[in-house]
């Protein structure tokens, strides 16, 4: 396909820029991360309210707090791994639990981190995170939607976790599009079963889908953005058209995408479902995009495994 | 030196005393609680609420208020006491402590009126204390921020990067106070891990350091002014403090960390020692 590929760190250090020059009171924190999430742009601008803090994720958090409880608008950025895992007790207990006004926007999700390997591979942060009471929880799924990420939970009052990918993402939606908080979107409409996506797997799904209709299955793709809330009606709707369901995420299958839309459809509409993503196990180090082809979450790899789904669920 | 009233000492005093009585009947009437640390604290948190900090009872959460934390989260008891005493809320809810439907959660949350931040979880309170600064800083606002921390809480690493960023960050509108007390809910400090030499830790790192008595009204007073005093960097107070102090058989030891008064006879006695230390003062 004739995409043009952002990348969604840029996307985001343009964006707190923008949001900078609007309102006195934005703040941006790392923790020596700020030159590969973008946040060192912000910092750039606006030394006086940028707060580099070095190697502290645990320490960030806290003082987001603080800075919040006085009244500041906070990001806090670092990778997936740091902000959420070595930081999880910070977020629970001075972020999450006191409802403060902080966005924790974290880059380098999933196994497409690449050379890096596992250590730096986040397969846990959205259950992590959607396990927290008050936190809310968006991967956008291309750059353009970044951008009104950002504006959105900046506007927003209380936390935000963000999820954001290393690489450079196509631009599915474009830059008039609305963010619709909690609401999935249909990307592709199909009915003979439903691929619910998230993030980098968007895309592959919708070349999946393209590989799938040449095996004469007509696929509907729905990208999830908001993890939590989910959207309880696209899920629903999917399974009552299609009559099957696969996810697709660039995370452990527990805890995340899939385990999320098997909550909704086992209370509300329990059909088959598959989940597809890293399986249980950690990544290893390679290019992002050997990476994809090797857990088989590239476009082959989702169109094989919605193949051996079909198989069962159809015969 | 300037003199401090003494009939301001005397008062400050009783306050703590109050905090002390408060303490021990909120935390057996719902037999669970913290006695030692909040014992251990009663005269820093008389001195804070009732003589150093700048703030509106009317109006807690009033932009210009001088901060408090209390990063050693599970003396809730002395702190909700000293609030309620300073009119935060009703002192009879003091006896809601801890009940399902009570504001007053067994750790500082921001239900209560007063409460800069909820904490609990140890280790944290500085680094929320650093934001309050630093916004403190930035909007130009001359308050300033007090964060109470338990000896054995410093153990963890968190306190530590926080004291690194704030000496960096040259917080002279921060003051770490740590309830030095030598005891945690296992066991002596020192035989948990080594936390001497204490001073020269926090020297090490970049604060001004100042070692009192922690239950000297008026050494709290001139230390708390000379960290006003101090400019560029911030200020510590080693508070050297007794686990329990004001209750016999609580006085240093870990048994009482996290507990309450065993029965109606220790409860009693709890109270007949206070008022007799009552009518010392």
């Amino acid at each position: 396909m004739n995409w043009e590929y952002e990348s969604p760190r840029k996307a985001y250090g343009e964006t707190l820029i923008e949001l900078g020059k609007e309102r006195e009171d934005i703040v941006v924190m790392d923790a020596d991360l700020s030159t590969s999430t973008k946040t060192a742009m912000f910092g750039k601008e606006f030394p006086d309210r940028f707060f580099n803090v070095g190697l502290q994720e645990q320490n960030m958090m806290g003082i987001a707090a603080g800075l919040a409880r006085s009244g500041k608008i906070v990001f806090a950025s670092s990778f997936a791994v740091f902000a959420t895992g070595r930081a999880y007790d910070q977020v629970r207990q001075s972020i999450a639990y006191p409802k403060l006004n902080v966005k924790i926007v974290a880059t380098h999700g999933g196994v497409t981190v690449g050379e890096d390997g596992a250590s730096h591979q986040m397969i846990e942060d959205l259950g992590l995170m959607s396990g927290l009471p008050n936190m809310r929880v968006i991967a956008p799924l291309d750059s353009n939607e970044v951008r009104r990420v950002i504006r959105f939970v900046a506007k927003e009052d209380g936390p935000f976790y963000v999820r954001l990918t290393r690489t450079a993402l196509p631009n599915l939606t474009s830059g008039e599009d609305e963010f619709e908080f909690g609401k999935g979107r249909v990307m592709r409409d199909g009915s003979d079963a439903t691929i619910i996506a998230l993030g980098i797997e968007v895309s592959y799904s919708l070349l999946a889908a393209e590989i799938l209709k040449k095996e004469g299955y007509d696929i509907r793709v729905i990208n999830m953005s908001t993890i939590k809330p989910i959207d309880k009606d696209i899920i629903v709707k999917a399974a009552k058209d299609t009559g099957a369901i696969m996810t697709v995420e660039d995370h452990n299958i527990y805890n995340g995408l899939g385990s999320r839309v098997a909550e909704v459809l086992v209370e509300n509409y329990p059909i088959r479902m598959h989940r597809h993503g890293m399986k249980d196990r950690f990544g290893r180090s390679g290019k992002w995009n050997v990476l994809l082809e090797h857990y088989g979450m590239d476009d082959k790899g989702i169109a094989k495994e919605m193949l051996g789904f079909l198989k069962e669920v159809k015969k | 030196m300037s003199s401090i009233d003494p009939e301001k000492v005397k008062e400050l005093k009783r306050i703590a005393n109050d905090i002390r009585v408060w303490s021990i009947k909120m935390i057996y009437r719902a037999q669970s609680g913290h006695p030692g640390g909040a014992l251990s604290a009663a005269d820093i948190l008389a001195v804070l609420y009732f003589h150093e900090m700048r703030v509106d009872p009317k109006n807690p959460e009033w932009p210009d208020r001088d901060r408090f934390v209390l990063s050693k989260g599970h003396a809730s008891a002395a702190y909700y006491a000293a609030l309620a005493m300073r009119g935060f809320f009703p002192e009879e809810d003091l006896l809601t402590f801890r009940d399902v439907n009570s504001y007053l959660q067994g750790h500082p949350s921001l239900m209560v009126p007063g409460v800069d931040m909820c904490t609990g979880s140890l280790g944290q309170g500085l680094s929320a204390g650093i934001g309050m600064a630093l916004a403190g800083k930035m909007d130009k606002k001359d308050y300033r921020v007090y964060v109470l921390l338990g000896d054995g809480e410093i153990e963890e690493g968190n306190v530590w990067e926080a004291a690194m960023t704030a000496a960096t960050r040259k917080l002279d509108n921060l003051v770490a106070i740590v309830d030095r007390n030598k005891i945690q809910l296992d066991d002596f400090t020192d035989r948990m891990v080594e936390l001497d030499p204490l001073e020269e830790k926090w020297r090490g790192f970049g604060w001004r350091v100042i070692s009192i008595n922690g239950h000297d009204v008026t050494q709290i007073i001139r230390a708390l002014d000379e960290a006003r005093k101090t400019k560029g960097r911030p200020t510590v107070i080693i508070a050297h403090t007794v686990k329990g102090k004001g209750v016999s058989y609580m006085e240093n030891t870990a048994k009482y960390h996290g507990k309450p008064p065993q029965n109606e006879e220790e409860y009693e006695r709890a109270l007949k020692e206070l008022e007799e230390e009552r009518r010392k003062i």
